[in-house]
């Protein structure tokens, strides 16, 4: 066990009435990082947070937080988290402040502390303004952030958001994102998503459920790395077709193509490369020694979203 | 201690800062000013017993008994659960038992603010009889020492049935039933003529009806407080159990 490790998970299993939620998983996370759990719905997300959040007990497994039991020493543990469900639960019927302000008591703050911090959440999230409005006339931004509010309220050393960005529009999405990245650092971050360009913004690293089991664990740079290796060249050409196919299929380089017709008279050629080689300056070379007018010339780059597909889904991928 | 009183008066809030609560209170005050309606009527004859015992004897007691604490305590546990709010709850460094205690306490407080205009009705009867003995402070204690009593062991009941599911409904109904059957028991063994048989001895013990009588007449029954308060805590350690239970289902 090392100091910096604020997560590790060895071998956890959950079983919900036998059958499997999480089956065997694994993994660390070091102070200050901001990981994303990524997955489909039911890939286990939710119930790895939740055992993490004490609320849950394993099946079987370890887990720790900051070096302690969250099954044995829960007490402790829940003390360092702030953990924000997915959904993100609240009372209603409570105000803003009334509300961060039952929360911060209960998490054990002094009457004195607890007005203090939540003054420094309130402003941090962008709450000042509703403070004395009640949770249930929000819109479901500012839910949001009176939720992440709460999470924080404890300066906790672990922060556990379960779908932090779910139902909000664009803009709204946006402001939470900043704040989560905002938070990496000073606190370790844990955030499940299934929308991927959220963990490519924000996360250091990234754990790929699927099944209740990780599939990759990575950072984003280096999953899109071990993708780009095979990223096509798309090239949109005006010449005939035979003489396109038979170009490529000389062309040593080129392990795949695809010809298809495009708008007009030019034809859209897809190129896969042997080893990763960037064809595009060869293809430009060639259009112009043979005079083709050539409209366009790109290498794909994968996003997350590529990769997500790719492992999550392998079997019907390839078939 | 803090995080309990917390917790209480988040629980007191929910209930005095909703209609809910507010319908409770005015359903129990209508039957109770119905019941006094009746008792001043068998005020017209002299009678020997005391406005407590007269009270008792409406059936007002035992339906606001039981029709009111199933409604109180329904919401305690399911709503959160339904809600959602429990998981972030249980999730802050509270302690299982805290939360029970405090959801418990905020219902008993509330129920006993529920029960408070009784204490008036019946001393304005005594006012207007200008008759001291129609109403012993030391009878009106007991009747208030019976009604605690029962309403600990219905409402820690209650409890129990709002920790098991996520539906207030499924909570009052299954609050209601079992209010309804020891109810039907009590009767049961009031009607029954004293037998030797077990059965009929089991039946006597868990005669509510005579116990509640016998509060409502002054006399303290030793026997009635250890039945109901053990009952009280045989419940609340039930529903402690379930709120547990999320741990190693």
């Amino acid at each position: 066990m090392s100091d910096d490790l604020m997560i590790e998970v060895a071998n956890l299993t959950k079983r919900y009435a036998g059958n499997p939620a999480v089956s065997d998983i694994s993994f660390s996370v070091r102070r200050g990082e901001i990981v994303g759990l990524l997955g489909p719905n039911g890939a286990g997300k939710s119930t790895t947070m939740r055992i993490l959040a004490c609320y849950l007990a394993a099946t079987s497994g370890t887990v720790r937080v900051a070096g302690l039991d969250v099954f044995a020493q829960s007490d402790e543990v829940r003390r360092r988290i702030g953990y924000m469900p997915e959904n993100n639960p609240l009372h209603y019927d409570m105000r803003v402040r009334e509300y961060l302000k039952f929360r911060a008591r209960l998490k054990g703050l002094s009457r004195k502390h607890s007005r203090a911090r939540v003054d420094v959440v309130m402003e941090q999230c962008g709450l000042t303004e509703v403070s004395r409005r009640m949770i249930g006339q929000l819109s479901k931004g500012f839910r949001q952030r009176v939720g992440l509010a709460d999470a924080l309220v404890h300066e906790p050393e672990l922060i556990i958001l379960d779908e932090p960005t779910i139902g909000l529009d664009p803009n709204q999405i946006r402001v939470v994102r900043q704040l989560i990245k905002g938070l990496g650092g000073a606190h370790t971050v844990l955030i499940s998503t299934h929308i991927l360009p959220e963990a490519e913004m924000t996360c250091h690293r990234v754990v790929i459920m699927y099944d209740g089991r990780i599939l990759v664990a990575d950072t984003p740079g280096n999953l899109q790395k071990l993708m780009s290796s095979r990223s096509q060249v798309i090239a949109e050409i005006a010449a005939a077709p035979e003489e396109l196919r038979e170009c490529w299929a000389q062309m040593a380089e080129v392990e795949q193509f695809d010809v298809s017709p495009a708008e007009g008279e030019y034809f859209r050629c897809a190129l896969t490369p042997r080893d990763g080689v960037d064809l595009r300056p060869q293809i430009f070379a060639l259009a112009r020694e043979r005079g083709w007018p050539l409209r366009e010339l790109t290498r794909s780059r994968h996003s997350l979203e590529d990769i997500y597909v790719r492992v999550t889904r392998p079997e019907e991928e390839e078939g | 201690m803090l995080v309990f009183r917390t917790l209480v008066r988040r629980e007191l809030a929910g209930f005095f800062l909703s209609l809910g609560g507010y319908i409770i209170i005015a359903a129990a005050l209508f039957l109770m000013g119905y019941s006094f309606i009746v008792i001043l009527a068998k005020l017209q004859k002299p009678t020997p017993m005391p406005i407590t015992e007269l009270f008792y004897i409406t059936p007002f007691f035992w339906l606001i008994l039981l029709l009111t604490t199933p409604v109180i305590t329904m919401r305690l546990f399911a709503q959160e659960k339904f809600t959602g709010t429990f998981e972030t709850l249980m999730t802050t460094p509270v302690s299982d038992g805290q939360v029970v205690a405090a959801k418990f306490t905020a219902a008993l407080l509330f129920y006993l603010v529920m029960w408070l205009p009784l204490l008036g009705c019946l001393l304005v009867v005594r006012h207007q009889t200008n008759d001291p003995s129609a109403l012993d402070a030391g009878v009106a204690a007991s009747t208030f020492l019976g009604i605690l009593l029962y309403g600990g062991m219905f409402l820690s009941w209650g409890c129990c049935a709002s920790a098991l599911t996520r539906s207030q409904a499924v909570a009052a109904m299954i609050s209601l039933g079992f209010g309804a059957s020891v109810f039907l028991l009590g009767y049961l063994a009031s009607q029954l003529p004293a037998q030797e048989d077990w059965q009929t001895q089991v039946l006597g013990s868990l005669a509510l009806f005579e116990q509640m009588h016998d509060f409502a007449r002054g006399i303290v029954d030793t026997r009635a407080v250890v039945l109901l308060a053990s009952a009280t805590f045989l419940f609340l350690f039930l529903t402690l159990r379930v709120v547990e239970s999320r741990r190693w289902k």
